[in-house]
């Protein structure tokens, strides 16, 4: 964690880069007390700040999250073209709702405002790569590719 | 050096990448080099082209055709076939799933490839814009350096941009040259110039495109307006879903500065300009220029009171140009070509071209680049291909999640700032959503509410409330709950939003609440009267 603080400057403007790379770090997707405590330090920042900081933002999370997480696109172009059906697909195959974790810790499933690739409507987003132009079928060799991969 | 007899062209973007394009690639140039031919047959790897769902795609010159849905299997036939006999592959071995007929098109005469006037993605797709050698000799910084051979006062090259007419992409139109003037003229020793990529409007991805397939355009435009107003620092806030845009920013901003175009003491006049890349963390508010500046700030991503306005009390309340990025991309071209040229583009009132995505039950979903004021029919039709599958045409939200559903009687508009205020709709970002004969205006309402309930920033409690409860209204109407005057409801709370929210999010949700209803009455009727029991399940 030390190294990453120390990557930057220390300055308030550098607080979303810094909650970001924080995060991106964990296996676990999130950002503990201890995290935003040692932000808050190094940044010399009031906690109830940064606090209201990253709370303010959906990238950030604050409880465990999965290996995969999941954010499902349901913005009106998405919606027309059936994301819809792709959320039921989806909380079937994993057996969880929106804003859970499978209990193998594996998939977050997250709702979404457009990811910005309407184009390939219904879409979805694992980490940080792009599902596009999805069926209920597309979907299942996408989690069971996953599964697979562990 | 050698002579290429021919080019593959490969867009490389988000999308393409999933489809498998980097392995296509791959084999492209195994195939090309197993058969001796890789010196004058060369694989160049463009940014997007802007045709969406068509998977991997490869544009073959001097032939213009354009290969769509290729899977890295077929790329040997490709190379055997085209490449080595010169003969076009009508049909594609072995890849079932496609439309034979149609993976194969006469590149200029269709869809979303017909001809264009591209000024703001003119080198997407056609120039390899990861190599700023090739970027540089097919004009690109051209416009920079012209303002540092001839000595263009900043005032001039303001008073250009006044003239051409350039009117902000973001959605409010603001003119551009006025807003720089303001800027300029303001009182202040440190000024900032500050990229608007946070690109959030649903069904809206035109910034991303110019920021994946032409990173140089934007770095280059932004000197300029660091020059015009006297700045000498930039941001780009680029929105954190867009991680392929970041990169390339990244290496581009990284390749202009070891060459001395970008940094202290520009092309060695003495100019300084720097430019950082910022990313988003979530939050669709933060595009409105003040939350924005609160985000990079380091602060909650919420809108200030305006006045003052950024062009005064800006970032760390100092003097800042916002513009978005579609707009910064038209201006090298306005340098280099004049405002005259700029002018005989467009309209009077809206000069230049824009940016439309055109998405939903279209034939060929994607972006194009047209004449400011071509009519919505002809961008659905000839650019779009018409509503897919033979079904009717029912409407068309235009502008994005804040935008306006237009019916087939309005087909007709005009696409710029003017004509569509006359209809009491709005440009926006320029997405285009068409719904045909089955789509059910309700559910497009419903997902629209969704989102500026899940978006409000909750800062004002007009919006806040407002938000959820129009939520609730929709939703009961959805499920088959509702009552006829929860439509007269809906059409006040919007109102009162109208004109009690701080921001324009709040302010612009009675667009598609009061079209929907209007517009679209039936369908609301239809299921108020209809009360089903079967409830649907809420899954969010
Ligand atoms: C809720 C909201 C979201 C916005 N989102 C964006 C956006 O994503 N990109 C953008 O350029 N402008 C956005 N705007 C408009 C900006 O406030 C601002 O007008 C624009 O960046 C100015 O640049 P321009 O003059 O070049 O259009 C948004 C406005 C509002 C109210
Ligand atoms: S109108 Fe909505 S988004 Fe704008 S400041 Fe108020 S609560 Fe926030
Ligand atoms: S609407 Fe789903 S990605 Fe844009």
């Amino acid at each position: 964690m030390k190294e990453i603080l120390e990557k930057y400057e220390r300055k308030s403007d550098n607080l979303l880069a810094i909650l970001h790379e924080l995060q991106d770090s964990k296996d676990e997707h999130y950002l503990s007390r201890e995290d935003l405590k040692a932000v808050s330090k190094y940044l010399n920042l009031p906690l109830s700040m940064v606090h209201g900081v990253a709370t303010f933002y959906s990238m950030y999370a604050f409880k465990p999250r999965g290996k995969y997480i999941i954010r499902v696109c349901q913005s009106p172009p998405c919606h027309l073209m059936g994301a819809t059906t792709i959320s039921k697909e989806l909380m079937k195959i994993l057996g969880i709702k929106f804003g859970e974790t499978t209990k193998d810790k594996l998939f977050t499933l997250e709702m979404s405002s457009c990811l910005g690739v309407c184009g390939v409507a219904p879409a979805i987003m694992i980490n940080n790569k792009v599902y596009g132009n999805l069926t209920p079928e597309k979907l299942k060799s996408i989690i069971e590719e996953k599964r697979r991969e562990k | 050096m050698s002579l290429q007899r021919m080019h593959i062209l490969i867009p490389i973007d988000e999308e393409s990448i999933q489809n498998g394009a980097l392995e296509v690639k791959r084999r492209l140039n195994k195939e090309l080099f197993k058969h001796r031919v890789e010196e004058e047959v060369k694989v160049l790897e463009t940014g997007p082209i802007g045709i969406s769902g068509k998977g991997v795609v490869l544009i073959i010159y001097p032939d213009k055709v354009y290969y769509y849905n290729v899977k890295p299997k077929d790329v040997k036939y490709i190379v055997e076939e085209h490449i080595l006999k010169g003969k076009v592959c009508t049909k594609i071995e072995n890849s079932k799933e496609i439309e034979k007929k149609k993976n194969v098109v006469d590149y200029e005469n269709i869809g979303l490839t017909r001809k264009q006037p591209r000024v703001v993605l003119d080198k997407c797709c056609i120039v390899n814009t990861f190599d700023l050698e090739e970027v540089i000799a097919r004009g690109g910084y051209a416009a920079l350096e012209k303002i540092l051979e001839e000595n263009i006062s900043p005032e001039a090259v303001i008073e250009e941009i006044k003239k051409s007419g350039l009117r902000g992409r973001g959605g409010a139109g603001f003119p551009t040259g006025l807003k720089w003037e303001f800027t300029r003229k303001a009182s202040g020793d440190e000024k900032f110039v500050i990229c608007n990529a946070d690109e959030g409007e649903p069904g809206t991805y035109k910034d991303r495109l110019i920021l994946e397939g032409d990173p140089h355009k934007l770095i280059e435009a932004m000197i300029i307006a660091g020059y015009a107003v006297g700045a000498e620092k930039g941001y780009i806030y680029v929105r954190g879903e867009y991680e392929l845009s970041i990169k390339r920013l990244n290496k581009a901003i990284k390749d202009a500065k070891d060459v001395g175009l970008l940094g202290d003491n520009i092309l060695e006049t003495g100019l300084n300009f720097d430019i950082e890349v910022k990313k988003g963390a979530g939050a669709y508010v933060c595009g409105e220029e003040t939350a924005l500046i609160e985000s990079l700030e380091g602060k909650r991503g919420q809108p200030r009171i305006k006045p003052p306005y950024p062009v005064t009390h800006g970032l760390w309340q100092k003097p800042t140009v916002v513009n978005n990025v579609e707009t910064l991309a038209n201006v090298p071209a306005i340098i280099l070509r004049g405002a005259d040229w700029y002018r005989s583009l467009g309209t009077e009132k809206s000069p230049g071209t824009k940016v439309f995505t055109v998405l939903g039950d279209v034939e060929y979903p994607g972006l194009i680049e047209v004449e400011m004021g071509t009519p919505l029919r002809e961008i659905i039709n000839a650019y779009g291909g018409g509503v897919r599958n033979g079904k009717k045409f029912k409407a068309a939200l235009v502008g994005g999640a804040a935008g306006v559903f237009l019916s087939e009687k309005l087909l007709d508009v005009k696409m710029d700032f003017e004509n569509l205020k006359e209809h009491t709709a709005v440009l926006g970002s320029g997405a285009i959503l068409v719904m045909n004969e089955d789509a059910s205006i309700v559910e497009m309402l419903f997902s629209i509410l969704k989102f500026f309930a899940h978006e409000s920033c909750g800062q004002c409690s007009p919006c806040r409330i407002g938000t959820r409860h129009l939520l609730e209204l929709i939703y009961k109407i959805k499920t088959g709950e509702g009552e006829l005057e929860d439509l007269d409801k809906m059409l006040h709370i919007a109102e009162t939003m109208r004109n009690l929210s701080l921001c324009p999010l709040g302010q612009s949700v009675i667009m598609p609440v009061a079209s929907a209803i209007n517009n679209f009455k039936e369908d609301f009727i239809k299921k108020i009267n209809n009360k089903n029991n079967m409830k649907e399940v809420s899954y969010a």
